[in-house]
């Protein structure tokens, strides 16, 4: 299977997922360059990854949602296309309106780097359905605006829907606000479009692949394939 | 030459993380007759004089300058 990985300017989650997707799982994995537009039709993942895209100038994927490379993604999407955004692919992702909702400042205003426990919320997802309901994983963080924030309006569609994917827990997977690393809405670490095509998360399951890296629990998002 | 001072701030409903802190340590400072603090951005945008600067503005905040997700703004605009 073939799986891109968006690379801006301020990328620097791109190797990492790259290599989670090529040496991890067997993926046949790209670097797709944020200036070249292209059809992106054969990919079965595209990863919008990790990092500071544009310094974060502005807002946190502000500059990143007008790339050329977005152009095509979007379409992709609109086919049906698996989309993963992390962390700063997650922010960027919201900004370009292909996500709901939005990330703010963390409510601790310190920048969270840890492995955080999420629970799968909804296994009946491409990038979910390995996993059972339910299922508490352990996959890190390393964020600085990570709450995130919708009205209300969309809230109840997100959870109407089964749009809320993941959420941060207790490592026996109770929510409490205690285990919550950023002051996230109802707890929301990941969230997927309607459609389930699209899916944007803060914890990062590429650095969560292999156990010598502390977690394997983020491979099986990823074996979408 | 015109130019548009644009302030952007949270929505209302929204917690402004940084705001409360500073409200915090205004408080503690002393001055304690600070009931909130709210923290925003501020630019100055240059124009050049054909156009109208309103309609440019209105747009550039729309698709750009601002998140009408989780922020509102305002501007003025001097001639």
């Amino acid at each position: 299977m073939k799986a891109g990985v968006i690379v801006f300017p301020g990328s620097n989650c791109d190797r990492d997922a790259y290599y989670a997707l090529r040496d991890g799982l067997g993926y046949d994995a790209e670097y797709l360059w944020h200036a070249e537009p292209r059809d992106l039709s054969e990919y079965g993942l595209v990863i919008v990854p990790g990092g500071f895209s544009y310094g974060d100038y502005l807002r946190p994927g502000a500059i990143a949602r007008f790339a050329r490379i977005m152009e095509s993604l979007r379409e992709y999407a609109a086919r049906g296309g698996l989309v993963l955004g992390v962390c700063n692919g997650f922010q960027i992702l919201c900004e370009a309106g292909l996500l709901p909702g939005a990330l703010t400042r963390n409510l601790s205003l310190k920048f969270r780097c840890k492995p955080v426990y999420v629970r799968v919320e909804n296994a009946d997802t491409p990038f979910t359905r390995r996993y059972q309901p339910g299922e508490v994983l352990q996959i890190p963080i390393a964020h600085g605006d990570g709450r995130y924030v919708c009205d209300g309006a969309t809230l109840s569609q997100l959870r109407a829907n089964g749009q809320i994917l993941f959420r941060y827990c207790s490592p026996t997977g109770d929510l409490d606000d205690a285990w919550n690393p950023n002051g996230s809405t109802d707890h929301i670490a990941g969230v997927a479009n309607e459609r389930f095509n699209v899916l944007g998360m803060m914890p990062h399951p590429e650095r969560a692949c292999e156990l010598l890296l502390g977690s394997a629990d983020g491979r099986r998002l990823l074996a979408v394939g | 030459m015109p130019k548009a001072k644009v302030y952007i701030t949270l929505k209302p409903a929204l917690l402004d993380a940084q705001g409360r802190v500073l409200q915090s340590a205004l408080q503690q400072l002393g001055f304690e007759s600070v009931q909130g603090v709210r923290v925003g951005k501020y630019l100055e945008v240059e124009l050049a004089p054909n156009g109208d600067p309103h309609e440019q503005i209105e747009a550039m905040c729309q698709k750009l300058l601002a998140n009408p997700v989780i922020e509102q703004y305002r501007y003025e605009i001097e001639p």
